[in-house]
């Protein structure tokens, strides 16, 4: 009995701290979602993205921070970019058809990826390496420091929206676009740097993420999935619904792979979503359904 | 844009013969059977997309999860051929192709009535991939990633006049079952039960003020494009002689928008034209390039074409002839 006692605190534990990483990628997207009614689906490929631009940076300089930065800086301007050539001529439009724009845009990416960097997974050394013990039990402290990376990057975006001029613009837009435009906001390039900081954050996301199973082309794929269902049991456009929703779904996930594999752990990740679908299509951590 | 008239104008009937007709005839003159596969192909691609078309053009509901109706169309039909050989075989398998579509429809279908736009479009990836997933990993029954392997069954009347498939009898076939479904799914979305539709997607509000009930209209029509899409993934796993669990991937799903996207969205015969510029432009790139990166000069002219031509080639040619 007490093993099971040792792995439900272990998987709880990786599951917060994998919950955490994911925030930033649900958090990126729920916020473009908000400000523009764009949903990404190719923010997994900028997530995967940031992954190889922080490895591509990590193996020239050995630096683990140095890679963070460079994951960070590299997406982002790649973001302000896609945003700029692509997506901005199509706000406003049907939502589907910036779903349509940016699946093709993920479809290029990863190919891309495949193409420039190989099939093969790619390592990343985790800037802390050891141990720390928890009721007797290891625990990796990278996963520590990454869980408290994340919860600082997300607390630094809420302050960043919450204090000074552009995070005013920030939600001034997201509450009414038109209404920002008449009152002098500069609407178009408040949506460009909030795609730019939600790129940037799939992209540390990735990079973070790295360590632990590696940089391959498929990892954007294979967790968008996850934040899309982390956005929605969030309810869209709720930031720290998300955060909440994305530790949920971490745990969930974690516990769920002491008894069944993990690839089909995400069975239950899905099971989450229908219930918030049936019982709240508004989301489960929405306070005050509109 | 289509299904403006209730009957069919003699033009319609004479346009549609020509066209078969030649799609029946041409692959005599092809230089070999793999340009005749090909085409035919093209064709049950081009089913798949029209299914998904029922739902994107005519209902304004994308499922970026049609992969799951084709993947059990397809494992459906590989049941029935593993287990009998009788000359029935070919009927057997498209019937139990469409059961296994109807039963992954009625759940959609039930969902579909609770969720509208990204919200649909999101849950239908994730429940195919889902199925990818177990498909992938459930080795014993599905077969894993290596898929299920089987014998093609014999062409066959109602078990009468069997003979075995060739490549020119399987085109027929193929082509035979893609025109019926194509005069079939024009005639639902020109019936009050389609107008009803295609109300429901201009202003889902107000038909519902009118007096229709939009859940049980919704409901029949993804139960519809179920069926299609499973249609076209039994006719794929007879075809192949092969059913894979990349049938059930999220790619495939995304090739079948892409399909409608290069085709022309609610035009029916556009995705089928979509589907086959999309399997040339994938020869033509997996030729003169590399097999594996096609997907990024099509990833960007499929791009290019959401933000400057969201009608489709075919509604840009009808554009140009009217203008």
């Amino acid at each position: 009995m007490s093993e099971l006692f040792q792995d439900l605190v272990v998987q709880m534990l990786i599951g917060i701290s994998t919950g955490l990483i994911l925030a930033l990628v649900a958090s990126g997207l729920t916020l473009i979602f908000g400000i523009m009614d764009v949903v990404n689906f190719a923010h997994g490929e900028l997530f995967m993205l940031g992954a190889y631009m922080g490895w591509v940076f990590f193996t020239m300089t050995g630096s683990f921070w140095l890679g963070l930065a460079a994951a960070g800086l590299c997406v982002f301007v790649f973001g302000l970019i896609m945003q700029r050539s692509a997506l901005r001529s199509l706000i406003g439009s049907d939502p589907l058809t910036t779903i349509l724009a940016t699946f093709g845009i993920s479809l290029v990416l990863q190919t891309a990826a495949i193409w420039i960097w190989g099939p093969t997974v790619r390592r990343v050394g985790a800037a802390l390496t050891g141990h720390i013990v928890v009721f007797h039990l290891q625990f990796p402290v990278y996963r520590f420091m990454v869980a408290v990376l994340s919860l600082a990057i997300i607390a630094g975006l809420w302050l960043f929206m919450h204090r000074g001029r552009f995070g005013l613009w920030i939600r001034a837009t997201t509450q009414d676009r038109q209404m920002a435009l008449a009152m002098g906001i500069p609407v178009p390039l408040v949506h460009t740097v909030v795609f730019g900081i939600g790129a940037a954050m799939a992209a540390i996301s990735g990079y973070l993420y790295a360590p632990i199973l590696g940089v391959d082309p498929t990892m954007g794929v294979n967790n968008i999935l996850r934040a899309f269902i982390i956005v929605v049991v969030g309810g869209m456009g709720n930031l720290w619904g998300s955060v909440l929703a994305a530790v949920f779904i971490g745990v969930l996930e974690a516990l769920a792979v002491i008894w069944v594999s993990p690839a089909l752990a995400v069975i239950f990740s899905f099971a989450a979503l229908i219930v918030t679908l049936l019982v709240r299509p508004t989301g489960l951590f929405v306070a005050v359904p509109r | 844009m289509t299904g403006a008239r209730s009957a069919e104008k003699p033009g319609f009937w004479i346009a549609f013969l020509v066209v078969v007709a030649v799609l029946a005839v041409a692959p005599l003159w092809f230089p070999n059977s793999f340009w005749q596969r090909l085409l035919t192909e093209v064709l049950i691609l081009g089913l798949l997309a029209m299914s998904s078309d029922l739902l994107i053009g005519y209902v304004g509901m994308v499922s970026f999860g049609h992969a799951l109706f084709f993947g059990t169309g397809c494992y459906g039909a590989a049941y029935a051929l593993m287990w009998t050989e009788s000359p029935l075989a070919l009927w057997l398998a498209l019937l139990l192709g469409l059961v296994g579509a109807a039963v992954m429809g009625i759940f959609v279908a039930f969902y579909s009535t609770r969720l509208r736009d990204i919200y649909f479009s999101i849950t239908t990836l994730v429940f195919a991939q889902i199925f990818w997933v177990i498909v992938f990993t459930w080795t014993d029954v599905t077969g894993g990633e290596n898929g299920l392997v089987f014998s093609p069954p014999r062409l066959s009347f109602l078990g009468l006049f069997a003979a075995e498939f060739t490549t020119m009898s399987m085109h027929w076939f193929v082509l035979a079952v893609v025109a019926m479904c194509y005069v079939f799914c024009r005639r639902v979305t020109q019936s009050p039960f389609g107008k009803v539709l295609q109300a429901i997607r201009e202003n889902e509000p107000r038909t519902r003020a009118i007096g229709y009930n939009v859940e049980r209209h919704k409901m029949g029509m993804v139960m519809l494009s179920a069926l299609v899409a499973g249609l076209s993934g039994a006719l794929y796993g007879i075809f192949n002689a092969y059913a894979a669990p990349d049938y059930f991937f999220f790619l495939q799903s995304g090739e079948t928008v892409i399909y409608n996207v290069l085709g022309g969205i609610g035009t029916l015969i556009g995705p089928v034209l979509g589907a086959g510029v999309f399997v040339l432009l994938k020869e033509l790139f997996s030729t003169y390039w590399s097999p594996e990166y096609y997907l990024i000069p099509v990833g960007l002219l499929f791009t290019a074409m959401v933000i400057y031509m969201p009608q489709g080639l075919l509604g840009f040619l009808r554009h140009k002839l009217n203008t």
